[in-house]
């Protein structure tokens, strides 16, 4: 026989506490000293990197005192950068290349409209979306350029067609699955209360689908932007108005190594600038208000 | 003794409201997937009179949810029909208010207030933004959530979130609300405080409920009519009363007595169903 009485936890006292006491270890709440305030502020840390970056590459090309053709100093850049600012041209290069893509995303964003629409009401439509997803969404929009100059010249109707091609299978594809994964509780107390329709799309599934739709712009953004500055390089060369990659490719082949970092600059400056200050606030706004997204 | 409930149970409809105000005849409800045909309900009949408590009870899979699916016109009925005040159900309507078991029922780019109003001003019952907002907020001080009105869904917990779900269906002040298990998700503490609060709301406003659970003791709280489902297809077991108890009778003989009433009642079912399979 086994003494069971040996497994058995031990028997202990019960307590009730009466009065319970204020933590001692340590305050409960308080606010945040100036300096743990600043530790917490991402935006303080990532300049602080920044700034370690460019003391990094200017500390190398003064001391290695590198050719500045190949690779010029952090204030020569900022030098170039500043007199093609003021001088007026970059800001018009600036703007050709935002003005077109604007047209192009636009577009694009209605044709996405277009299709999802159709693909929500009939099943040809959804079998039609995921068919031409699947085939378009791996081809690169800048292999179209070739195709896209032959059918349409060397105007701004090519750059749009490629950016139409980049934009719009990202956001038809995210929309689309975004409307699929609305849950039936949320379709059916829509219809409760009589929803139906436009109406019904309107004020349930895009609201509902939002994350996913914001998702598909952002996505269909970075796509678009990079496959603009890429086509720019190609044929800017054969237009005298071109944007930023034509910017860079007239400065190259005129030796202005600054000026070239000084392009490289701005494209990052405005790809910061719509990801970080412009989708991000709409971001804030919507789907992180609602708790729909971290 | 079966006789003289039913005789009673007239008297006292007939005295409140001659006709009732929902009625159920004879409802076949099935699913069709690709491989199967599901039916859910088989031949239900029931009636709800104004100012019911009217509680659907059956064990999980009996094809509650599927009737009140049906009562609010997201399913039409292969067999049988469904009448709102004498009207055929087709659609769904803002007559028919539904309150779900799931916390994702509510909006949750809309605010507590939103929310509550989003059902008045979608619907069209109230066209003018300053009544609804009035509206909404008298039915959103009955649920206690008025410090909350400006609150998102993702801030509130179980219990409030529901609160906000029924104050937006009673806002519509619709002919009948459809309660699908909506205390099943929280805690018991707040399920007990609920319904309370429930029956607090209908001492207040005299609505018409049709409220399911799976729950004996909840039915027998929560209702004023009990209909008992079994199922396999769902079918009706009996139409039992129980406007006679609530939490202060929890534990008494009378309450005890029902509560083991239904559990045999249900529990029939897996004897007979054993039975079956043995001697079969
Ligand atoms: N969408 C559906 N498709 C197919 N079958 C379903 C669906 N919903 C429910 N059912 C089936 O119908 C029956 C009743 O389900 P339900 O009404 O949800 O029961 P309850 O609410 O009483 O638990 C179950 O057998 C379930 O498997
Ligand atoms: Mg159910």
């Amino acid at each position: 026989m086994v003494d069971r009485t040996l497994d058995m936890p031990p028997i202990r006292p019960e307590f009730i506490r009466g009065r319970l006491g204020k933590a001692e270890a340590g305050d409960v709440a308080r606010p945040l000293t100036v300096v743990e305030k600043v530790a917490n502020n991402n935006g303080v840390r990532k300049l602080s990197i920044l700034i370690a970056l460019v003391i990094v590459w200017q500390l190398y090309t003064v001391v290695l005192d590198v050719e500045p053709l190949m690779f010029p100093q952090f204030t020569d850049t900022m030098v170039a950068l500043w007199s093609s600012l003021i001088s007026g041209k970059l800001v018009l290069r600036i703007w050709s290349s935002v003005y077109v893509l604007v047209q192009g995303y636009a577009a694009g964003l209605v044709l996405a409209t277009v299709f999802t629409v159709f693909a929500v009401s009939t099943r040809l439509g959804s079998d039609l979306l995921s068919t031409l997803t699947s085939m378009f969404n791996p081809l690169p929009a800048i292999a179209l350029l070739p195709l896209a100059m032959l059918w349409f010249g060397l105007g701004n109707l090519s750059l749009i067609f490629v950016l139409i091609h980049s934009v719009l299978w990202a956001v038809a594809l995210n929309t689309h699955t975004g409307f699929m994964a609305v849950s039936d509780t949320l379709r059916m107390v829509g219809r409760n209360y009589g929803l139906t329709g436009v109406r019904y799309v309107a004020l349930i599934l895009i609201p509902a689908a939002f994350p996913s739709i914001l998702a598909g712009l952002k996505i269909g953004w970075a796509f678009a932007w990079r496959t603009l500055i890429a086509a720019e390089l190609v044929f800017g060369a054969n237009q005298g108005s071109g944007g930023l990659g034509w910017f860079i490719f007239e400065n190259k082949n005129n030796l202005e190594t600054a000026h070239v970092f000084a392009g490289l600059f701005t494209i990052i400056v405005v790809g910061v600038v719509v990801e970080n200050v412009i989708f991000r606030n709409i971001e804030i706004r919507t789907v992180q208000k609602w708790g729909m997204q971290r | 003794m079966t006789a003289a409930v039913t005789a009673a149970g007239a008297t006292v409809a007939a005295a409140s409201n001659l006709r009732p105000l929902l009625e159920v005849r004879g409802v076949t409800l099935q699913y069709k997937t690709p491989e199967y045909l599901v039916t859910a309900t088989y031949r239900v009949s029931f009636d709800v009179y104004r100012s019911d408590r009217f509680v659907l009870l059956g064990p999980s899979g009996c094809g509650k949810s599927t009737l009140l699916k049906g009562v609010a016109g997201y399913m039409p009925p292969v067999e049988g029909e469904m009448r709102l005040n004498g009207q055929a159900i087709t659609r769904p309507g803002a007559d028919r208010a539904m309150v779900f078991q799931e916390f994702d029922q509510l909006l949750p780019w809309k605010t507590v207030q939103g929310n509550v109003m989003f059902s008045l001003l979608s619907s069209g019952k109230i066209k003018d933004r300053r009544q609804a907002e009035e509206q909404a907020l008298r039915y959103i001080e009955k649920v206690n959530l008025t410090k909350f009105r400006d609150a998102y869904p993702h801030m509130l917990s179980g219990g409030m979130k529901q609160r906000v779900a029924i104050a937006r269906a009673m806002a519509m002040e619709p002919e009948i609300l459809l309660m699908d298990e909506p205390f099943a998700s929280l805690d018991a503490l707040t399920r007990r405080k609920m319904q309370e609060e429930l029956l607090q709301l209908w001492d207040d406003i005299r609505f018409t409920v049709l409220f399911v659970t799976h729950s004996i003791e909840e039915a027998i709280i929560v209702g004023s009519r009990i209909l008992v489902l079994s199922p396999h297809p769902g079918q009706v077991k009996a139409e039992l009363n129980a406007h006679q108890h609530g939490h202060s009778s929890i534990g008494r003989a009378e309450f005890t007595s029902l509560q083991r009433r239904i559990h045999d009642m249900l529990f029939s079912d897996r004897i007979e169903e054993q039975e079956s399979k043995t001697h079969g």
